[in-house]
């Protein structure tokens, strides 16, 4: 018995380091959907105001930039409306703004924090949108934040498919630049050519049929000789956002049920 | 008393320069400085170990939150807080050992030596348990080296920054 207390006593600094690296390890491993620890991320109200507080002071550097933006945003609606005249997914579909308050790219996995959250009636697995294209899908909310896994992240498949054929992949992301995205699995019988517009899918519950990724860089037969990989170029510079639109299905459960 | 306030007022303003400005830097696209380890790098030598490790982990941790990458850090850090004093008795060698080194007067060379080997260990950590793919290797050890000869650059010259508070 002493010797196993003398054992403990002069192995006491490995043992504490041991297993405060294991309890590291173990927050790693149970991050995505390890509910106790909901305050430790950067929606919590602390970090959250330090992050609020720094892009408030920082989005006036940037107020010109994004001026610019807004009003080729609002040209582009108008010229929709007048175009268009009348709106068919108005009531599937609701939208609503909000501005990103915190910014990540040079990780493997990178998440954004914008600053609406379950009071703004927002809630987990929306698809986030900017002027541009699209940014990510939300992720885990709280009162007044939400984290949202950005499209450079390792971890988030998303459904996309070529502008002018109905032939459709899986758009993944491999960790090394953040200009480009992967667009996997798509047919090999597809008429792919460089400069190509990739859009969001209709397979997906999250994003509506049609919204803007990017364009063709590069493409080439994957391993199996029967699927084309290509490199896709991002309309969004994911270094420079700001505003963003949340969109909200409102016939999400419908459609789960139909699934089931 | 006073060491204990100062030392909690250093750690306070490292985390803070950490996540505003220094997580913001993305020198080429992807290289960011991770200053923080600083203050595990100049804590001083005669201490308590245990206490040591523990508020390594805290800093590590407090990092992980307002960066998004919970445990990453904590266990990066907690590594080298364990790791210093092999590294302390590599780098220094007898000098270490009749516990007569001081950060102030210390040789330049011994002095980078140290800092990189515990610079490098961290990044190879984090970097390593970020990605967690063994085929991606070469891809862990670049970032790795790239991001910890920033720090180590940014880490000397913040020791000749404040010079004059260092025991």
């Amino acid at each position: 018995m002493r010797q196993i207390i003398d054992f403990f006593v002069r192995n006491k600094n490995f043992i504490l380091f041991l297993s405060l690296f294991s309890f590291s390890l173990i927050l790693i491993f149970s991050n995505s959907r390890f509910h106790n620890s909901f305050i430790l991320n950067s929606t919590n109200s602390v970090t959250g105001k330090v992050f609020e507080t720094n892009s408030s002071i920082l989005s006036y550097l940037n107020l010109k930039n994004e001026n610019i933006l807004l009003s080729e945003e609002n040209t582009l609606l108008k010229k929709n409306i007048y175009n268009s005249g009348l709106v068919t997914d108005s009531v599937k579909y609701e939208v609503f703004n909000s501005t990103i308050i915190k910014n990540s790219y040079s990780f493997y996995n990178n998440y954004l924090t914008i600053n609406k959250g379950k009071q703004d009636s927002i809630n987990e697995d929306m698809g986030v949108v900017s002027s541009k294209g699209v940014v990510g899908i939300t992720d885990r909310v709280s009162k007044n934040y939400s984290r949202v896994i950005s499209i450079l992240n390792t971890k988030l498949n998303l459904n996309a498919k070529l502008k002018k054929s109905n032939h459709f992949g899986v758009l993944n992301w491999d960790g090394t630049s953040f200009l480009t995205v992967q667009l996997k699995d798509l047919p090999k019988q597809s008429p792919v050519s460089i400069g190509d517009t990739i859009i969001t899918g209709g397979n997906s519950f999250i994003f509506p049929q049609g919204i803007l990724i990017g364009e063709v860089s590069s493409f080439k037969l994957d391993d199996t000789q029967n699927y084309i990989e290509i490199e896709v170029d991002l309309f969004n510079d994911m270094t420079n956002l700001n505003n963003v639109y949340i969109i909200k299905n409102n016939h999400i459960e419908e459609l789960k049920e139909l699934d089931e | 008393m006073n060491k204990i306030t100062s030392n909690i007022f250093t750690a306070f303003l490292l985390i803070v320069f950490q996540t505003i400005i220094f997580n913001n830097i993305n020198l080429f696209g992807y290289l960011n400085p991770f200053i923080y380890i600083v203050f595990i790098i100049y804590y001083p030598i005669k201490n308590d170990r245990i206490f040591f490790i523990f508020i390594s982990f805290i800093i590590g941790l407090l990092i992980d939150v307002f960066s998004d990458t919970l445990g990453l850090h904590a266990a990066a850090s907690v590594t080298i807080a364990y790791l210093r004093p092999l590294i302390l008795k590599i780098s220094f060698g007898l000098a270490y050992i009749h516990q007569v080194i001081k950060f102030k007067n210390i040789d330049f060379r011994k002095k980078v030596v140290y800092i990189s080997l515990l610079s490098i260990t961290h990044h190879i950590v984090l970097f390593g348990l970020e990605v967690f793919n063994f085929s991606k290797i070469f891809f862990v050890l670049e970032r790795a080296f790239l991001s910890s000869l920033f720090t180590i650059t940014l880490c000397i010259l913040f020791s000749y920054l404040f010079k004059t508070n260092e025991r």
